[in-house]
């Protein structure tokens, strides 16, 4: 099948999403740096907060949705065999967001938009921030239908076949996102964007938060679904093994993605607009979701023992040693289990209902969020670029041993980063402050630990460069040395040949989040038009 | 009516759906591991949920509305009743309002190992506040009363810090509190809160 178009819009994505991902980087260090106060000079809140929000937005929406749509793309096509479904429209999508991420860049970057990513409400931005954002948004809706399209025709044209691991994965995804965006779309559209252009006068900040709420915690599911996939249908090839379970993998990403939309109250544990029964129940939810993440931790390292033992590792621990390590795709699911594994520990602790006023909004927070996202999911996202580039652009990579440097040098600077930013918060520092200015002993504790972030930030930045460089010179060169390797999906140890309706589709499962989102926002959302609440203006900051 | 014939419809779909279950190929060693995954996570949520309802440890989740934009015309948040009260009851109350940029009054001093309810309300925008050390932490959001009832176990002085960006100063949103011994401290009279001298 001729590609060329396929590969043309993945590879347009992708570029989009890796250039935000390095501008974020530059943002990134700057920020440790100027947060410390060790350069006096460099001071200057409006700074800070334009680069803190503009940081947040090209990480967590702009790279993240970028790849996942450059990324579903090329795995529809080579899973299903198919050419896109409608690549005009997939176009127009990719236009729409980009110009959406222009709109929101403008008022972010001179400073008319420093509310940070998670908006908060009466605090407004200029409206150009919201409408940006939305068009963003609205782009991957196109995308989700394109995939859902793709995916429906698919199995009309093979009854009774199992759709691939891969594809059934990027149809969750979209599932997924369509439920979770829709909390953030309604607090925009209802109440930022009115509320930001002065056609209403006062908004509700606990609505908006439990609007937003509903988005912030299935969110990350959707940036962390492209890992998971990878985990299984990538990894246990490149290891030189086979996929242990392709079953349990469905059942893993069906309870992720099910599971993940009606918990997002434990965002809001510390917040007076709701009640200790709702936060509870969503807490407990929070505790189901980590059983697929378990299961995929189980399957991923039974993939890599087989492909261990399979290349004549002996012993209890023998079969690790004789793993590739010098495969990007390896090293990439071993560094990421490990941070996922440390990442997962302080999940625990911001999901337990109680303890979580311990770390609430202290620096623990930013410290989970950059081990499990920036660590765990993003070096995923650097091991499919590796391996799809040279499909992409039908150029062998330009450096595999800078690919590994690169790799190794993302997971030490991120252990040097957020080690230090974990203990901050348990020392009580403040999230979000750009400068210490308490007249503290306890702020003296917290000086070496600024220090720490500092240099894992620089180690961090510079693995980002040699990132963006491996790609660009692998598709510069200039050598017409063709790289005709096809990609290739993991085989389960047991085929399937044929699998129940519920394994194979998404229909009953959107039924299945419908109920339980009822059930978990349903009365928490009704209860601010029966409650006698009293609006907030607009304010600046 | 159809409710008859729909209950053994769902009856039949569910026992479908259990009989195809047990047909997925799941692997012994796999299903231990999916088995100590549940016991665990049963463990935790075990824990915190028999917590809730027998200790009553909960997060702060009283759902009361205020009027955030007239603080002044509020009686109970009004300035000369702020800071900490005992009430006649006996126990001790602390009302404190969130404003860009500081928590009024700028230092309250509480008695340790003492049950103290703090009810926190913001004037303008989003807040949260914690001090360091202790498990006193809440949001306070414009237009809801954030209350919260703790104990602090050691005296000393501690920061009371803003933990929710609220604009460019949130930096400078910080004040005081002086926990002292359960036998040195005594409840402050009704008038003191009144001048602002001790407060500064």
């Amino acid at each position: 099948m001729n590609d060329a178009a396929e590969r043309k819009l993945a590879l347009s994505h992708l570029w989009v999403a890796f250039i935000a991902f390095v501008v974020a980087c530059f943002m990134g260090e700057y920020q440790v740096l100027e947060r410390s106060g060790f350069i006096p000079a460099l001071d200057s809140p409006s700074v800070y907060f334009a680069s803190v929000s503009t940081h947040g937005v090209l990480m967590a929406f702009v790279l993240t949705t970028f790849f996942i749509m450059g990324f579903g793309y090329y795995i529809a096509t080579t899973s299903l065999k198919q050419p896109v479904w409608n690549k005009p429209l997939a176009w127009g999508a990719f236009w729409l967001a980009l110009t959406g991420v222009v709109l929101a860049a403008i008022p972010l970057l001179t400073g008319k938009a420093s509310v940070l990513y998670t908006f908060y409400p009466p605090i407004v931005a200029h409206a150009a921030f919201y409408i940006g954002a939305t068009l963003l948004v609205v782009g991957s809706w196109v995308w989700c239908a394109i995939m859902l399209v793709m995916f429906v025709q698919w199995k009309k044209a093979n009854t009774g076949q199992p759709v691939p691991l891969a594809m059934f994965a990027t149809a969750m995804n979209a599932l997924l996102w369509l439920w979770t965006s829709a909390g953030v779309a309604l607090e925009v559209l209802f109440q930022l964007i009115p509320f930001s252009l002065g056609w209403i006068d006062t908004i509700d900040p606990g609505l908006s938060r439990t609007l937003f709420a509903w988005t912030l915690h299935p969110i990350v599911y959707f940036w962390l679904i492209p890992a998971y996939t990878a985990f299984y249908v990538f990894v246990p090839k490149q290891a030189g093994g086979f996929l242990f379970s392709d079953e349990m993998a469905r059942l893993a990403f069906i309870v992720l993605a099910v599971f993940a939309l009606p918990i997002g109250f434990h965002h809001l544990y510390m917040d007076p607009e709701q009640a200790k029964g709702w936060k509870l129940l969503h807490g407990i939810g929070t505790f189901v979701v980590a059983l697929p993440t378990l299961v995929t931790g189980f399957t991923v390292i039974a993939s890599l023992e087989i492909a261990g033992r399979l290349r004549g590792g002996k012993g209890l621990f023998g079969w690790i040693g004789s793993l590739p390590w010098t495969n990007t795709m390896v090293l990439s699911v071993i560094l990421s289990l490990l941070m996922l594994i440390f990442g997962g520990f302080g999940g625990i602790v911001n999901a337990s209902y109680a303890m979580n006023a311990m770390i609430h909004n202290t620096a623990w927070v930013p410290g989970h969020f950059h081990l499990i996202f920036a660590g765990t999911t993003v070096i995923m996202y650097f091991a499919i670029a590796y391996y799809l580039w040279p499909m992409l652009v039908k150029k062998p990579l330009f450096s595999s041993s800078m690919a590994l440097v690169q790799l190794w040098t993302w997971f030490i600077g991120m252990s040097i980063l957020t080690t230090p930013w974990h203990v901050l918060g348990l020392l009580g520092q403040p999230r979000r402050i750009s400068t210490v200015v308490y007249n503290n002993l306890l702020t003296l504790s917290w000086k070496p630990y600024e220090l720490m972030m500092i240099l894992g930030g620089l180690v961090l930045l510079g693995s980002a460069c040699l990132f963006i460089y491996n790609l660009a010179k692998t598709q510069l060169n200039p050598a017409t040395e063709v790289f005709d390797e096809q990609i290739e999906f993991a085989e389960p140890i047991h085929a399937v040949k044929s699998l129940p309706e519920w394994l194979n589709d998404i229909k009953l499962w959107n039924k299945v989040i419908a109920v339980l989102m009822a059930i978990s926002f349903g009365y928490p959302i009704l209860q601010f038009f029966f409650m006698d609440t009293s609006g907030s203006s607009p304010w600046g900051y | 009516m159809q409710t008859e014939p729909i209950k053994p419809k769902y009856e039949q779909l569910l026992r479908d759906f259990y009989t195809q279950l047990r047909a997925i190929h799941i692997d012994q060693l796999e299903r231990k591991w999916i088995t100590i995954s549940l016991v665990v996570i049963g463990l935790f949520v075990g824990i915190i949920t028999i917590d809730a309802f027998f200790h009553g440890v909960n997060p702060p989740s009283k759902v009361e509305t205020v009027d955030s934009a007239s603080l002044h015309l509020n009686k109970e948040f009004a300035e000369d009743n702020l800071g900490v009260q005992v009430d006649e009851k006996g126990a001790i109350i602390v009302r404190m309002v969130a404003g860009r940029y500081a928590f009024f009054p700028k230092h309250i001093s509480v008695p340790a190992e003492t049950a103290i309810t703090l009810r926190w309300v913001s004037m303008d925008v989003l807040h949260g506040v914690h001090i360091p050390m202790t498990n006193m932490s809440t949001m306070i959001v414009p237009g809801y009363v954030a209350e919260i009832t703790t104990t602090f176990p050691k005296p000393g002085e501690y920061p009371v810090l803003c933990n929710e960006y609220c604009g460019l100063g949130h930096n400078h949103m910080w004040s005081n509190i002086s926990v002292i011994a359960k036998e040195d401290w005594t409840a402050p009279v009704k008038s003191a809160a009144k001048g602002g001298s001790n407060n500064e």
